[in-house]
């Protein structure tokens, strides 16, 4: 039973200024909307472009449930097709990457495709003359997505042909981005492995939102943070430093004083981050020849700045998180509407150190693997929640910490770093970008 | 004399500690500098600049069994058990002179909490040292048949 299909007013009305219904959470029918509409509208990170180096180098992701194929072509230039042989849908691409020499041939019929996507050759060519093959779709080779942009090798897709572009859809949040990229002497990161890959029974968002919910590391996180000071307040001796396991534990324990002065930056669109003055990352040991390597490319006065910016979790509109000091992006891919692949990515900085690589490493590892402690404490959570919204006493969640009459949407705004505004900020693009093609969208009904 | 059989007996042993829990006695197995290390790659060197699932010293491994009997720890209400089944280890070296002692042994481990219940296969390698008469671990290495698979919580170990 259709309940929100072509409904725009009942998909909007499941967000409140300040509580979003259940629905978004639980319900097959919004998830399925969300893959129709939210996910296409919206720009997705596909890659990184170091994973494609060479000509004939390919990836292959999703985009939101869409299978897609990226490809270094030999000019150099990148592309991205729907990851299916026009013939009988087959995909070209099984592997997560690889390099295809000079052309993607489908295994079932020998069909071929330049690296750019166009059909190369196919076998008994006569076999097609005067039979109208060249009027169809078929004759242009793999589909391929229009709208890609490669942002410091950050790979962004967007499928709808029509929407919000990509400068006016990130705007100023591209900064997260260009820290990360700074961090590098050489202003270059590369993908050397990878990603860790975990599995999450919940729905994507809750863990989207949870990257700027700083009332949880306190609490939830009491079991493992908390656990880690304490044992090694009890077994450190005389031990002069701390280590750099309990360095990236220890601060997750920060009470709430410390994240409400630490601020929270949100931006139109959806987009937002932790950590504006300092963060849980700001007070990690320097690394022996970094800073000499960051001044001699930057000059002291750049390489400081650079240096300085240490935010927590920045969220990009839908369903990726950085965090530029640690160098990790994680991305949420929605595989149903109680199930969520997380991967997480390690960038290493071009020119760095290599201890900072092993410091990104080791992060990645103790927070988001499926082995991670830290992890244990969240995916607990996310699975109670996505049970107890079952429930009906209650149909809807409370997103109302620090939030003030006539709040306005779609701005930048510094705030207290213990508001949920982030939160909310992420629901009024979501209203947005779910309805914004269809009839009625949501601005307008209102 | 160490023996092959006594690293047989310790491969079992140490498995069966796990199985019934007595945390303590599963970490007296390891040597000061003994390490945990679930790879992420196949055949995979280095444990520092290549990803990990898992790479724990002793503080690390502390942490993770505190951390089980916390009284908020949350992820453990309830609590999770295992099993290990094993094959017969496989002696690599059992040279007393050189002081090398190493086994690899196929394994089926399963975790379960609550109502669900996972299955893992892969190899468990044991790199020991003889310490006074008996053996300690300098390292356990994990080499999951599926690493690069998405998994859920493993909250115990393998």
């Amino acid at each position: 039973m259709a309940k929100y299909g072509k409904n725009p007013r009942a998909i909007g009305g499941l967000v409140r200024e300040a509580e979003v219904h259940r629905d978004v959470y639980v319900d097959p029918e919004i998830f399925d909307l969300e893959m129709e509409h939210l996910f296409p509208n919206s720009w997705i990170y596909v890659g990184h472009a170091s994973q494609l180096a060479k000509a004939g180098d390919f990836i292959t992701a999703n985009v939101g449930r869409q299978p897609v194929v990226a490809s270094r072509h030999t000019d150099g230039s990148i592309h991205l097709f729907y990851n299916r042989c026009p013939h009988k849908g087959v995909k070209i691409a099984s592997e997560p990457c690889g390099n295809t020499g000079k052309f993607f041939r489908c295994p079932y019929h020998a069909w071929s495709f330049k690296t750019d996507g166009s059909l190369l050759a196919i076998p008994l060519k006569k076999g097609y003359e005067g039979t109208g093959f060249t009027d169809t779709q078929a004759n242009n080779g793999l589909s391929r997505i229009k709208n890609v942009v490669v942002y410091r090798d950050f790979i962004f897709a967007r499928l709808s042909e029509t929407g919000v572009g990509f400068e006016d859809y990130f705007g100023e949040s591209l900064s997260t981005i260009d820290n990360m990229v700074d961090r590098s002497p050489e202003g270059k990161l590369a993908v050397e492995a990878a990603p860790i890959r975990y599995m999450h029974t919940c729905n994507w968002k809750m863990l989207v939102e949870n990257q700027t919910d700083t009332c949880h590391p306190m609490v939830a996180h009491e079991s493992s943070a908390g656990t880690a000071i304490k044992v090694w307040q009890r077994e450190q001796g005389d031990s002069k430093e701390t280590p750099m396991a309990v360095q990236l534990y220890g601060p997750f324990m920060s009470p709430y004083e410390f994240y409400e002065q630490s601020g929270i930056r949100i931006w139109p669109n959806g987009h937002g981050h932790t950590g504006v003055a300092n963060s849980i990352h700001s007070n990690y040991s320097d690394i022996e020849g970094y800073l000499g390597r960051m001044v001699a490319a930057y000059g002291e006065k750049r390489a400081h700045e650079i240096l300085g910016e240490v935010r927590h979790n920045t969220v990009y509109f839908p369903n990726i998180m950085v965090k530029g000091a640690v160098q990790i992006l994680r991305n949420f891919i929605p595989i149903a509407v109680d199930r969520t692949l997380v991967e997480s990515w390690v960038y290493r900085l071009v020119g760095a150190p290599d201890k900072l690589y092993e410091r990104a490493l080791m992060y990645n590892r103790f927070i988001n693997a499926p082995t991670s402690i830290v992890g244990h404490d969240d995916l607990e959570m996310y699975e109670r929640a996505q049970e107890g919204l079952k429930t009906n006493g209650n149909q809807w969640v409370n997103l109302r910490r620090l939030y003030e009459s006539g709040e306005e949407a779609d701005v930048t705004a510094v705030i207290n770093g213990t508001s949920e505004r982030q939160m909310r900020n992420q629901f009024h693009a979501w209203a947005k970008f779910m309805t914004m093609d269809m009839v009625e969208p949501v601005e307008a009904a209102e | 004399m160490i023996s092959e059989k006594t690293i047989t007996d310790f491969v079992y042993r140490e498995a069966d500690l796990l199985d019934t829990m007595q945390w303590q006695a599963w970490l007296d197995l390891f040597h000061p500098e003994g390490r945990y290390w679930m790879p992420l790659e196949w055949q995979q060197q280095d444990p520092v600049l290549q990803p990990s699932l898992m790479y724990e010293d002793l503080l690390l491994m502390k942490v993770r069994i505190e951390r089980l009997a916390g009284e908020r720890t949350f992820s453990q209400k309830p609590k999770s058990r295992c099993h290990h089944l094993l094959q017969a280890p496989q002696i690599i070296a059992c040279d007393p002179a050189a002081g090398i002692f190493k086994a690899r042994t196929s394994f089926i481990y399963t975790e379960t909490r609550g109502d669900t219940l996972e299955r893992f296969s892969g190899w468990a390698s044991h790199d020991l040292v003889q310490v006074g008469d008996g053996l300690k671990i300098k390292l356990k290495r994990i080499d999951l048949v599926n690493f690069d698979a998405p998994f859920g919580n493993i909250q115990l170990f393998m």
